[in-house]
């Protein structure tokens, strides 16, 4: 087929947009997905296959969800029972949403903060999941050259989401191992300041509650420290909260929205904050996500803006059901953090005992796996031929610490709830047994110490663009 | 409280043209919804390009498969999860087979589209901004032919920081695009100091609801040859067309000039849809084809701003793979759009108002250049709140459609049952039949008339009513517009 003609000059052809490498494609997080694609572990059909411990999902509670759908039929418009709403559902694309869409979504998301807040149903502004919406605050509340300080390690795609279309920048604040990886008051000043002095207009902080990849809540003490700094500077504060429900262990999640009535300065026209269902329902398909603002410009702005993603009326209706039944909800939002939390424990002992530490952890679909003692030098490269040694010899797609935005070499995003139990029983089975031979084996060292980028075993490993750079679940894979 | 200094300058300035009189008869409308039961005196919605008149053929096509309902695959086994967890921007394989498939049919067969250069997107909404992400950015200028759909104005512009360049077309000429209009169109965005990246036209067009010649497809070929640049040709009433001419896609012009292998067999992209053909505006089902692999890369990482939900791909993969489905659907669809088309001609006929003569789409051009006070955009607006706030029609005016000629209004007529359109059109002829005319002679030449003492403003004409209806309707036929 015929490349495009002007290959020398595409900037002529296609915008800068389309031929930048902003979409972020070429990070290592990415990689490991290629690595999965192209040996994809199951457990009759290719035992030796990468497990794929990079993409964070969540597996545990899809039985509870296909009950809900049994025994609810008339919540989809193409069975018997629902037919009855079809042509209505089918023609409907307001963008305000399903009254009874928002309405749901605002009551699931109060249950969730242990209806400590309440939410207006007319701030939702509905997206394409949190991709869109978070997209759509960065166009929203900064112009292209403004910048938004996001503590790291941070979620990579946000280079793309948040940067790619807008042209905002993304100003890192490097969070250490000393402190449990904990946004501090005095990093974030100085990040703040130092970009103000190099001439950076800094419109706001990004912050993802609970945190991926490091799987922990932000505590109220710090919640409000930071509103406290974003409202005195004038400066919005911007929240993801996309794994809220994940929350399985002490402490209690503590929203943004909760904090708000806490500080006295606060103005409610800097507070945003972002949702999906994609986690805790475990519905990334559905492209279900929320855009909640207490600004009434942006609420309006954003909702135009939400032609550009809505989500589809068929799904809405179906949300709708679902999350307005009270009794399903309660079981789910008991019966989830349980099962998180059995995965978790599970991992965290197993690990524990061959020596492996992970961060101190309570919440979202992912450990923080510390694997510094086996590097032979702290360095990003060495975590690189670490990182191979882990998908090749263990394989096993864990994300390297790097493509997080990592300040210290040696650490490790791991997915635990996108796979069943006798998967997650093999992929700490290779841990151990890759930790075993590690201590006892000289030669494994010497092997990965001369393992090089591009090495003849490793081809799938090269540093060149995968071509399949969007998640294909286990699941998706073992059915095909 | 509001802060719009701390907010973007897209998120303060206008270019989402929704203050647009297209989006404010929507509102009226809103606030006073005609119901043929509970509000007859309400406002009736002519607005709104949907198509609600094949709804019972696919409610019907889903009584007879309650697999798809449920999330069932082909052997009733559920796959719930499957479609729970896929959010590959690659789309579905057989959602996409299944698309092609479409829009080969409606195509008759006469191309053909390989899923792998098509791009799912939430709507064509989203993929026209998508492809202008890709294709140009602020600096940039796209040229598109007036009258055109009010949205491009948001969906093109917006937030790419891209500007729209009109190229004029007129009823002298039944608002076909010239090669002159074209070469006009270019040297004002030069002037403006812009860089002209692509053409984009609608066709079947919105909103004339005509197709465009062959002729007129060559002369934008060789337009966009000679210039280098993109043709984005949006689609997405290709299976709205009823009548002759038949529908001719870009793509066949491609294939039968045996573009394959020429500079621009990657500067042509096609928009489709689901949302005019098959009414299902709500499930958000856009698509861009492209032979650009470029183009087809980057707006495959863009769509992740705005992926089709896969429980919709579902049902729309097994719905549009039923061939014996989709080739009576189409049939069917385009038989009763013809129908309702000539209700709304006939009607407004008996009123004494022309529409543009057209083929396709689910609305047609109506002049009422005749009922115009004077010759202005403001006699426009004038007569369009008439017939928003007193004869209750929400219709759109010909300005927010970018017509150069006041007077033209779009009418939908695919939205609403007959018995409402047998409403919309008494009401139309009412009106006509109470306003005075102070016009004589052509309203469609370009001298303005001095206007006589009567004011078009006035209900209560000296004149009898009956005189007065077949006065207007004498004028209407002098002056040789298509019906």
């Amino acid at each position: 087929m015929v490349g495009c003609s002007s290959d020398g000059d595409g900037s002529k052809v296609l915008s800068k947009i389309a031929m930048n490498g902003g979409h972020g494609e070429d990070s290592p997080y990415f990689e490991g997905w290629k690595a999965y694609d192209n040996n994809p572990f199951h457990p009759t059909q290719n035992p030796n296959g990468v497990i794929q411990m990079g993409l964070s999902e969540n597996q545990l509670c899809f039985d509870l969800i296909e009950d809900w759908i049994k025994n609810n039929p008339k919540a989809s418009i193409c069975t018997a029972d629902g037919v009855e709403n079809f042509r209505n559902i089918t023609n409907f694309q307001d963008y305000h949403g399903l009254p009874e869409f928002r309405q749901a979504l605002a009551k699931f998301m109060a249950r969730i903060r242990g209806n400590r807040v309440e939410f207006d149903a007319d701030r939702i502004v509905m997206s394409s999941g949190c991709t869109g919406a978070s997209e759509t605050l960065m166009f929203c509340l900064a112009d292209p050259g403004d910048a938004f300080l996001v503590p790291s390690p941070y979620y990579p795609a946000f280079n793309r989401d948040l940067r790619w279309r807008t042209g905002v920048q993304l100003i890192p604040i490097s969070c250490h191992s000393s402190n449990n990886f904990q946004l501090t008051l005095s990093d974030l000043e100085s990040a703040y300041s130092k970009a103000i002095e190099s001439g950076v207009k800094v419109k706001g902080l990004i912050l993802t509650n609970p945190s991926n990849p490091l799987g922990t809540t932000s505590d109220v003490d710090t919640l409000k420290a930071l509103l406290e700094f974003t409202s005195r500077r004038k400066i919005h504060i911007v929240c993801d909260e996309i794994y809220s429900a994940t929350v399985f262990a002490p402490p209690v999640f503590t929203s943004i929205s909760e904090v708000m009535r806490e500080v006295e300065c606060c103005d409610p026209c800097f507070v945003h904050f972002i949702y999906s269902l994609s986690k805790d329902l475990g519905l990334p398909g559905f492209r279900v996500g929320v855009l909640y603002s207490y600004n009434d410009a942006v609420v309006s702005t954003a909702r135009k803006m939400s032609s550009f993603g809505l989500v589809s009326s068929q799904t809405q209706l179906l949300v709708a059901s679902m999350l307005s039944d009270g009794d399903f909800v309660e079981r789910f939002l008991g019966e989830s953090p349980r099962r998180l939390r059995d995965r978790h424990r599970k991992f965290v002992e197993v690990l524990g005992r061959v020596g492996i530490g992970c961060l101190k952890g309570n919440a979202g679909l992912f450990f923080w796996m510390d694997f510094r003692k086996f590097l032979e030098e702290e360095t990003f490269e060495e975590e690189m031929r670490l990182w191979r040694v882990i998908v090749h010899d263990i394989r096993l797609n864990v994300s390297p610490g790097s493509s997080f935005g990592c300040a210290e070499p040696g650490f490790f995003r791991v997915c635990f709830a996108n796979m069943d139990e006798v998967t997650a029983d093999v992929a700490l089975g290779r841990i151990g047994a890759f930790v075993t031979r590690w201590h006892g084996d000289k030669n494994l060292r010497l092997s990965f110490k001369s393992l090089k980028s591009g090495d003849e075993n490793n081809n799938s490993l090269s540093m060149t663009s995968p071509h399949v750079m969007s998640p294909r679940s286990p699941v998706v894979i073992a059915r095909n | 409280m509001k802060q719009p200094l701390s907010l973007s300058s897209k998120a303060t300035c206008n270019t989402h043209g929704q203050d647009s009189s297209y989006f404010l008869g929507w509102q009226e409308y809103e606030k006073d919804p005609y119901d043929e039961i509970h509000n007859q005196g309400g406002i009736i919605q002519m607005g709104l390009a949907e198509n609600q008149l094949s709804f019972d053929l696919l409610e019907s096509w889903l009584s007879e498969n309650p697999n798809v309902a449920g999330f069932k695959g082909n052997h009733g086994e559920l796959i719930f999860r499957e479609l729970a967890l896929f959010q590959d921007y690659h789309g579905r394989l057989s959602f996409k087979q299944a698309m092609v498939k479409f829009m080969a049919e409606l195509r008759g067969n006469k191309v053909s589209f390989d899923p792998s250069k098509l791009v799912l997107t939430a709507g064509a909404t989203s993929a026209n901004e998508t492809l202008m992400f890709c294709l140009a950015e602020k600096g940039d200028a796209i040229l598109v032919p007036t009258p055109y759909y009010p949205g491009f104005d948001r969906d093109l512009k917006w937030r790419t920081g891209a500007e729209i360049v009109p190229i004029h077309c007129t009823s002298s000429n039944r608002f076909k695009v010239t090669s002159s209009a074209l070469e006009q169109a270019y040297r004002e965005a030069h002037s403006l100091d812009l860089n002209v990246k692509a053409v984009l036209v609608t066709n079947p067009s919105n909103p004339l609801g005509t197709t465009m010649t062959r002729k007129e497809l060559s002369l934008l070929m060789d337009f966009v040859i000679d210039k280098e640049i993109h043709l984005v040709s949006d689609e997405i009433y290709s299976g709205t067309v009823f009548g002759p001419p038949s529908f001719v896609s870009i793509m066949e012009v491609l294939d039968e000039r045996k573009y394959d292998g020429h500079d621009v067999w990657d500067r042509v992209h096609v928009v489709y849809s689901l949302s005019k053909d098959l009414g299902l505006p709500g499930f958000r089902v856009g698509a861009i084809y492209s032979n650009n692999e470029y183009v087809v890369a980057a707006a495959t990482k863009m769509s992740s701003f705005g992926l089709v939900s896969s429980q919709t791909q579902h049902f729309l993969s097994v719905l549009l793979s039923d061939d014996k489905f989709t080739c009576n659907y189409i049939e069917e669809n385009k038989q009763r759009l013809k129908l309702r088309h000539s209700l709304l001609v006939s009607g407004l006929s008996s009123a004494g108002i022309c529409c543009l003569e057209s083929n396709s789409g689910l609305f047609c051009w109506v002049d009422m250049r005749h009922l115009l006070s004077s010759n202005t955009f403001e006699a426009e607006m004038e007569l369009w709140r008439k017939i928003v706030f007193r004869v209750k029609l929400n219709i759109s005016p010909g300005s927010s459609c970018h017509c150069t000629e006041p007077g033209w209004f779009r009418l939908c007529f695919a939205n609403m049952s007959e018995a409402t359109l047998d409403v919309a059109m008494r009401r139309i002829k009412e009106f006509v039949a109470e306003i005075v005319v102070t016009r004589p002679g052509n309203p469609a030449s370009n001298n303005q008339r001095p206007s006589h003492s009567r004011p078009l403003t006035s209900f209560r004409s000296p004149l009898s009513k009956k005189s007065l209806a077949k006065w207007v309707f004498r004028l209407s036929l002098h002056d040789g517009r298509e019906r």
